[in-house]
């Protein structure tokens, strides 16, 4: 089944840059899909179309059955419960614990305080930081904050889970411990991932469908693909 | 239920963070402080303007003497036109002689010596009492122009101008309550402005994680509620304690007689209530305009 379905989707700034430029793709549910391209290749604006942060000019974007290019600004929220993402720069509450961080998520929907506690374990479990739960995030290293950055994003059990570049601030070791882990949401869960990243180590070793994009469009979409792909094509320019 | 919880995590999300941003906190409710009590200022001094004009008003009369000569029929001539008259709410006979009694009973040197008159020296008089004061002056020409009235006086001109500049003390007043409403309003918005500029990343993960635009709203304008309760809580007490501290060491007057203190039961207590209302829309208003700017794409 399908969870994403791109049709000639275009992004054109209001100052006339071109973004995204007729593209068309479709993932489907389970998948786990590494984006990779240069910087300014609109990579990030591709990434952001598909959790409504950037409103396609033309086309149609549907993520998990939401019209994404129709959606009204005041109903972005239905699309983003569905949806879980984590950044590059974590995008933690200083001020809050690791369990009131992972807890912000489900309280500001307003469900039941009984409801979030099991919730919150559970997702804290899963990025094996369950002995963290009181400590602050300056009290945390690099990799644990994205641990927690994780599973605020997998508390709410999307059925998307979209990483923007969630290694670009780690040691190759780190980063080879949070690739353990999402792909683990992605086995365990069921979870769809996406995942825009610059670590060619990481795309090579995983052999995951890899979609390249440069100037804009799709060059390459590839089942079982690498960086060396992604390398090829601009080579050969 | 959900929307209870919602609203139930508002609320304590705002106490919250009125005091993670003290400092910010404490500019915006000094800066709300700070104008009502102007306000409360302004609208004791407008009450009490009011309520003297209101008092010398009462007791404003035009004092008409008719002449020695008058008969009895002009006094009721005079009597049944001032019936028709508009601006005349009620009047008064008052004989030559009863105006004797009276000074004879107010002083009793005068009661000895008034006697050795063997005719009463005074005039008949009948007191009118208008119901719109600004219409005084034209009321007592229409009477002067009866030729058996002798004269029709009240405080002329001194009246007319005290009135006048009362009647501009309160309207300016008025204008400049409002103006300082609307300059608090502003300074409050931008001041939770800058608290919520602080707190970008926690209304990005709001509404990463899927929370509406209601959900996240309702915190800053609690905030704003909670910012006009504090910041009405000295003005309130100034005023309700300062006026009546005001009203018991002045004796109820200021420098005369004329310039009487109102009440200041329940006075203060409307007061204390206005600016509490003004206090917490004003907090409101400015953190709803506040947060509007981020929840725009």
């Amino acid at each position: 089944m399908k969870l994403i379905k791109v049709e000639h989707a275009y992004k054109i700034y209001k100052n006339g840059t071109t973004a995204i430029a007729d593209v068309s793709v479709s993932i489907n549910k389970g998948e786990f899909v590494f984006i990779i391209g240069s910087t300014g290749s609109g990579k990030s604006t591709f990434i952001k179309m598909l959790y409504r942060e950037e409103k396609p000019t033309k086309g149609k974007v549907v993520v998990g059955g939401i019209d994404v290019s129709k959606l009204r600004n005041s109903k972005i929220y239905k699309l983003r419960r569905k949806i879980g993402v984590v950044f590059q720069d974590f995008k933690l509450l200083p001020k809050l614990t690791v369990y009131e961080n992972v807890a912000f998520a489900l309280e500001t929907l307003g469900l039941p305080t009984k409801e979030i506690r099991p919730k919150v374990i559970k997702a804290v479990e899963a990025v094996g930081l369950k002995d963290k739960l009181r400590n602050v995030p300056s009290q945390l290293s690099g990799g644990e904050q994205q641990r927690v950055a994780i599973a605020r994003a997998i508390v709410n059990e999307p059925k998307l889970l979209i990483c923007d570049e969630p290694t670009g601030n780690l040691d190759p070791d780190t980063s080879r411990e949070i690739m353990k882990i999402i792909e683990k949401i992605n086995k365990d869960l069921g979870t769809t991932i996406i995942m825009a990243t610059h670590d060619k180590e990481l795309v090579n070793k995983m052999q995951k469908r890899v979609i390249v994009i440069e100037n804009s469009v799709i060059v390459s979409d590839n089942m079982k693909g690498s960086y060396k792909v992604h390398e090829s094509i601009k080579n050969s320019k | 239920m959900r929307a209870l919880r919602i609203l139930n995590r508002g609320i304590r999300d705002s106490f919250k963070s009125v005091f993670r941003n003290l400092s910010l906190s404490m500019a915006s409710i000094a800066c709300t402080t700070v104008t009502l009590i102007l306000v409360a200022v302004s609208l004791v001094l407008t009450y009490n303007i009011n309520n003297i004009t209101t008092n010398l008003e009462k007791e404003l009369t035009i004092v008409v003497y008719l002449k020695k000569d008058s008969t009895n029929e002009n006094r009721v001539t005079l009597e049944n036109d001032l019936k028709t008259m508009e601006n005349v709410d009620k009047y008064v006979y008052k004989s030559k002689d009863e105006w004797m009694a009276e000074m004879k009973q107010e002083n009793p040197t005068l009661n000895v010596s008034l006697d050795y008159l063997e005719e009463n020296p005074l005039l008949d008089s009948i007191i009118v009492t208008v119901k719109n004061v600004n219409g005084l002056g034209v009321t007592a020409e229409k009477i002067r122009n009866y030729d058996f009235v002798s004269s029709a006086d009240y405080g002329e001109g001194m009246v007319e101008n005290i009135i006048g500049i009362f009647d501009v003390i309160s309207k300016g007043t008025i204008f400049i309550v409002l103006a300082l409403v609307l300059v608090t309003a502003f300074l409050i918005s931008n001041t939770i402005k800058l608290t919520i500029s602080s707190r970008k990343t926690e209304i990005e993960i709001m509404r990463l994680v899927g929370a509406s635009n209601t959900a996240i709203k309702l915190p800053f304008i609690f905030e704003g509620f909670i910012l006009g309760i504090f910041g009405s809580v000295i003005p309130i007490v100034l005023s309700i304690y300062g006026y009546v501290y005001l009203y018991e060491t002045s004796g109820g007057y200021l420098f005369t007689k004329i310039l009487t203190l109102a009440q200041p039961f329940p006075f203060v207590i409307v007061v204390a209530l206005f600016l509490l209302v003004v206090g917490c829309l004003v907090g409101m208003f400015g953190s709803w305009r506040a947060v509007r700017k981020y929840l725009k794409i």
